[in-house]
């Protein structure tokens, strides 16, 4: 691996409730090379999704820098976060979070109607995204149609559809059965090997984490190796 | 897909509750229309009035009358060019409830000073030259199936007894505004059956119709007409016909004041139903709006999406209450044409409906936007776990 993709320096991330100072990330240093597939464990309230979160700049730190492909997440505007997560992240949550009123295509075009291309253009990605998650046949379905399983690959598909260089992944599998869990996390996989996609996963899931290359585990707001 | 699909998708995702909401406003709209109509209908004399004529009554009250005789000294004022005169008659027709304006006028002068009132002229020389003739408009012949020649006969109250009557005009309006409700009968009938029945009572008028030839010269020309009659039996009371109107509508200031709050109180009804509506849709979504926000949308879409939707239902209840405005007007004014000849809609009153449901849905808008688009993602995505 080489020089890194993501990397996170002296990052301290504290919410207040009240008066009262909660910290929940404490003096981050993360170094994630491109093509890596990290997994981030650690139990409930260890800040995993928040560190997630600031990588993918839907946060920002209390201290500390971000940067993901030698841009300063963490300087950059709303605005201009907004512009850079559309181009930059792909995102897949642990509930799926697919429009409910929108079908599987309709879905994964969301992400591209922030972009110029053409409907033809965008036509061909969704159908190109949905056929590397093996549901180029369900592009007509709404979410209620499909199983968990199903509605994860078609999230996988809109966080893939703009042909990001990283993909964020938050408990991908924690909703989902041990067949659909695994038939995920293959995809998962494959995304990184074959598409050389950097992939950081927030996982409480032992078997989801063995896809993974490397193992960081996060307690009480502090990131420890873990082989 | 754009943005204007998600918007129609979203509209009817909750479709009874949207469907009710459209229906909600559509009725309020309605009810706005109706009432606005209802309180244009009281303004309906004075819109109808002329700036030319003047009308004199007597200055205690309408209900006191004033000598005919007067007629002579106000034709001689510089700048009068018509005077006419006409009594209150107040007679029913077979049954009290029958209610209609009739008026004792001096044929002549009368119709002279009102040509809105459309005669044609063999109806009006019938008219003329029969005592006991008189002339309906066309909307109390179509009332009670009166035709030219039909004998009617009407129950006198103020001036009593049996008053035999030969229909001999049909006028319509020359505006829409023209009352086409009035029954005109002739003065000199009335007045020969007083001076025989109750003297006192003959040569008296309720009230004179002056005509002048500058209507700028109207305040001055009324106060120097009532300066002429100071500290005589009967002192006069002159004012525009516009003035004269609304002193009617005056007298019922407080329902009209009540029917404008009310009518206020509707588009407040529609605002509160309206912005309940989004406020649900908006805290429902929340975490939608997160991950939108997470793929890479801003706030401007999300301003968009529930604006759009808030405006799509807005105005779709809007539109739908201005088409269900034409069936309730026309059956509320067939209802009430007795006492509100004229209850037409306004266009500009179906306007003010549509643009008042779409400012609603502007402002029913607002705070869900603001709630929505202040959320940080992270607050928003939290919600779903």
């Amino acid at each position: 691996m080489s020089e890194s993709f993501v990397e996170l320096r002296s990052v301290n991330k504290s919410y207040w409730r009240d008066r009262l100072e909660i910290p929940v990330l404490n003096n981050i240093n993360l170094s994630v090379p491109e093509g890596e597939f990290v997994a981030l464990m650690g139990p409930s309230g260890s800040g995993k999704t928040t560190l997630l979160n600031l990588i993918a700049g839907i946060d920002r730190p209390s201290a500390g820098e971000v940067s993901v492909n030698g841009e300063s997440v963490s300087q950059l505007s709303e605005g201009a976060l907004a512009r850079w997560r559309s181009r930059n992240i792909g995102f897949v949550f642990q509930f799926y979070n697919l429009m409910p009123v929108l079908n599987a295509f309709e879905n994964v075009e969301l992400p591209l109607l922030l972009t110029r291309l053409s409907r033809s253009e965008r036509r061909r990605q969704v159908e190109t995204a949905l056929t590397i998650v093996g549901l180029a046949d369900r592009m007509k379905h709404y979410p209620n149609q499909l199983s968990g399983g199903q509605e994860q690959r078609v999230a996988i598909a809109r966080a893939i559809v703009t042909d990001p260089r990283l993909i964020l992944a938050d408990e991908p599998t924690g909703d989902l059965d041990k067949v659909s869990a695994e038939e995920v996390m293959e995809l998962l996989s494959r995304l990184n090997k074959e598409f050389n996609k950097t992939i950081i996963m927030v996982t409480h899931d032992p078997r989801a984490a063995e896809k993974a290359h490397v193992w960081r585990h996060l307690d009480k707001g502090e990131l420890n190796n873990k082989q | 897909m754009k943005v204007l699909k998600l918007v129609s998708k979203n509209a009817t995702r909750h479709l009874l509750r949207t469907a009710l909401t459209i229906l909600g406003l559509a009725i309020a709209v309605m009810a706005f229309a109706v009432i606005r109509t209802s309180i244009d209908a009281w303004y309906a004399g004075a819109r109808a009035s002329s700036p030319n004529r003047l009308v004199i009554t007597n200055a205690i009250s309408l209900v006191f009358d004033l000598p005919v005789a007067y007629k002579d000294k106000i034709a001689q004022i510089d700048g009068v060019t018509g005077i006419s005169w006409a009594q209150w008659f107040g007679g029913t027709y077979v049954d009290p409830k029958n209610f209609f304006p009739q008026f004792a006028i001096d044929g002549e002068t009368y119709l002279d000073l009102y040509p809105e009132y459309i005669i044609p002229s063999e109806q009006r020389e019938a008219f003329l030259s029969e005592r006991n003739a008189v002339i309906v408009g066309r909307a109390l012949a179509d009332r009670f199936g009166w035709s030219i020649g039909d004998p009617i006969r009407l129950t006198g109250t103020i001036f009593p007894g049996e008053w035999d009557f030969v229909i001999r005009g049909i006028y319509t309006g020359k505006m829409e505004t023209t009352d086409e409700s009035q029954w005109f009968m002739r003065y000199d009938y009335l007045d020969e059956r007083m001076k025989v029945e109750a003297p006192p009572r003959a040569g008296q008028v309720g009230s004179f119709i002056v005509q002048i030839d500058d209507p700028s010269r109207a305040a001055q020309m009324s106060a120097f007409i009532d300066s002429l009659f100071v500290n005589s039996l009967a002192e006069t009371k002159t004012q525009t016909e516009e003035a004269f109107q609304l002193s009617f509508v005056a007298m019922a200031s407080s329902i009209v004041t009540g029917l404008r709050i009310v009518s206020f109180m509707v588009i407040g009804i529609i605002l509160l139903v309206l912005a309940n509506t989004m406020a649900m849709t908006a805290r429902e979504r929340v975490s939608e709006y997160a991950v939108m926000k997470t793929l890479g949308f801003r706030p401007i879409h999300i301003v968009g999406l529930i604006f759009g939707e808030s405006l799509v239902i807005a105005g779709i209840g809007g539109l739908l209450g201005v088409i269900i405005t034409f069936p309730i007007n026309g059956l509320l004014a067939e209802v009430i044409k007795d006492y509100f000849p004229i209850f037409k809609l306004d266009p500009l009153t179906l306007v003010l409906g549509l643009v008042s449901s779409l400012i609603v849905g502007f402002v029913a808008a607002v705070f869900p936007t603001l709630k929505a688009v202040r959320t940080p993602i992270v607050d928003g995505l939290r919600i779903i776990d």
